[in-house]
């Protein structure tokens, strides 16, 4: 088969765009934090790198893009294993190696959306075999579900539940699972009544950027072409996210008669989060609208943190769980009509809005429940082997000095 | 009137805080401090341990009515302590205090604290 250079170009760009979000995402979670756990925010972005980044070539792909064993529950194939059978092949003109490293990215990003939720309190070691298990348990089964071609929700209605680049298999399971291990853990000490201001303002804002333009090959290269599905995507992403920060900014104006840069960013990400699983299917005035009421809806659910008092410390379940949940079932109804010609085409008879909302809702009650189930095991698991949350006098110490022995900021104290 | 200066770990810096709330004592001014004493510290640089030259404290300073300084000092001594009895828990200071104003309003003396 011949190589499609325009296509293998973007993916390859597309691979390093992605690679791109995990420093911005540290830059996001560790400019949050407080001082003394900025240095520990990071690694848990940065150390996916490393454990997903090898777990994924050895096991992963197998798991999630094999062929349905154990009755579909799950993928393998043994030319998978160590990736060591895909040395040639190609696979609709573009080598597997650039397929496997572009997906390999997003099992990567996945476990470190969930580390915000559980900022400031948990082990190193407890995080690693966290990340270890729930990648193993959630991410891999979800992705076979939902995007390897024999996958059941793939294969749900004429054209598969709509997830083009992880609304379900990405932020809605990190979302879930971030709402139950910040549960299950409990608060930070000092939690609410203690305000925990964040350390750099500055670097969230540039971890926001980077997350941004990383987003483009997040979204625009899920298409895995590069043609007029790559373009919108791309188009519909840019959309999105200029909706959701113009419309947070907006609502903070009508209420507190201020523009927040951390409102700001938080509606670039609502919009992000919610054209993520979209953006194949809505037009620019869909996008408008999706971004603009995730923006609205992420608000209120961090409004309605704050009232039943659990601590998802950087609103991991709040943004990205709430923001893409909603994009999973609002998209349904902004689907444009060429593709629902073409999928009432492959159904024989017609198929409407309502029909795909239906498939939108049976993948999302999986997600939530695969993902709610399993984290809550792991946590347990966790915490009763290793131990998950540090000990008091440790948490308050910090991350950093207990974890790492490092400080983030030599400048703050002279040495 | 008295000058309370504490050097604390940075770790107890909000036990003592609302340690002292709860005893009704809330004017406080609180700084990141570094220093030397019997303590030592390691850290990590590229897989070697080594010693910081200087040790980061917090040091908290509070001004205050003859009356108070007991109940002050005792509060700031049991929220600081650490429960192992390593050396390193830090020190209190109690200074003879010459004068206080208020500044919005010029009052002077045991009034404007």
């Amino acid at each position: 088969m011949q190589i499609d250079s325009g296509t293998t170009a973007w993916m390859l760009i597309s691979t390093g765009l992605v690679l791109l979000m995990i420093p911005g995402l540290a830059m996001f979670y560790g400019g949050l934090v407080r001082t003394k756990n900025v240095i520990g925010t990071m690694m848990h972005s940065f150390v996916t790198l490393a454990v997903i980044g090898v777990l994924w070539v050895a096991v992963g792909y197998s798991l999630a893009f094999g062929p349905n064993v154990a009755g579909g529950l799950i993928g393998w194939n043994w030319d998978y294993f160590f990736l060591k059978g895909i040395d040639e092949s190609i696979v609709n003109g573009v080598p597997e190696y650039v397929i496997a490293m572009f997906q390999g990215k997003f099992a990567i990003i996945t476990p470190a959306l969930i580390s915000g939720a559980i900022a400031e309190r948990v082990t190193f070691r407890g995080y690693l075999i966290f990340i270890t298990l729930w990648f193993i348990s959630v991410y891999c089964p979800l992705a076979h579900w939902i995007w390897a071609t024999d996958g059941w929700l793939y294969l749900s209605g004429p054209k598969g539940v709509i997830d083009l680049a992880g609304g379900l298999v990405i932020h809605v399971s990190a979302g879930t699972s971030a709402l139950v291990a910040a549960i299950f853990l409990g608060k930070r000490y000092g939690f609410p009544h203690n305000t925990m201001n964040p350390n750099n303002l500055v670097m969230t804002l540039m971890g926001a950027g980077l997350l941004w333009v990383g987003w483009f090959g997040f979204n625009a290269g899920s298409t895995v072409s590069s043609g007029m599905d790559a373009a919108r995507a791309l188009t519909m992403t840019q959309v999105s996210a200029s909706a959701g920060a113009l419309m947070w900014m907006l609502i903070e104006y009508i209420k507190f008669k201020k523009f927040t840069s951390l409102g700001f960013v938080s509606g670039i990400l609502a919009g992000l989060v919610v054209i993520t699983p979209a953006a194949g299917v809505v037009q620019p005035i869909g996008a408008i609208i999706l971004g603009c009421l995730s923006s609205l809806i992420c608000f209120y659910a961090l409004e309605l943190k704050n009232k039943l008092g659990y601590d998802d410390s950087l609103d991991c379940f709040g943004i990205h769980g709430v923001g893409s949940g909603f994009g999973v079932l609002a998209l349904s109804f902004l689907i444009r009509d060429s593709w629902l010609k073409d999928a009432s085409k492959i159904n024989g008879s017609n198929w409407s809005n309502t029909d795909q909302f239906l498939i939108q809702l049976k993948g999302m009650g999986t997600t939530i429940l695969l993902a709610g189930v399993a984290t809550y095991i792991i946590c347990l698991l966790v915490e009763k082997t290793v131990g998950f949350r540090l000990t008091k006098s440790e948490e308050l110490a910090g991350l950093d000095h207990t974890e790492h022995s490092e400080t983030g900021y030599g400048l703050i104290n002279l040495n | 009137m008295k000058m309370i200066i504490a050097i604390i770990q940075p770790d107890k810096l909000d036990e003592v805080r609302e340690a002292l709330i709860a005893a009704d004592i809330t004017r406080i001014t609180v700084d990141r401090v570094t220093g030397h004493g019997r303590e030592e510290d390691v850290e990590l640089f590229r897989g070697q341990r080594v010693t910081p030259n200087l040790l980061s404290k917090v040091e908290i300073k509070i001004a205050c009515n003859d009356e108070f300084e007991d109940i002050i000092v005792k509060t700031i001594m049991n929220a600081a302590r650490h429960s192992e009895g390593n050396v390193g828990d830090g020190k209190i200071f109690v200074l003879p205090l010459e004068k206080c104003y208020r500044i919005r309003t010029g009052e002077s003396g045991g009034n404007a604290i």
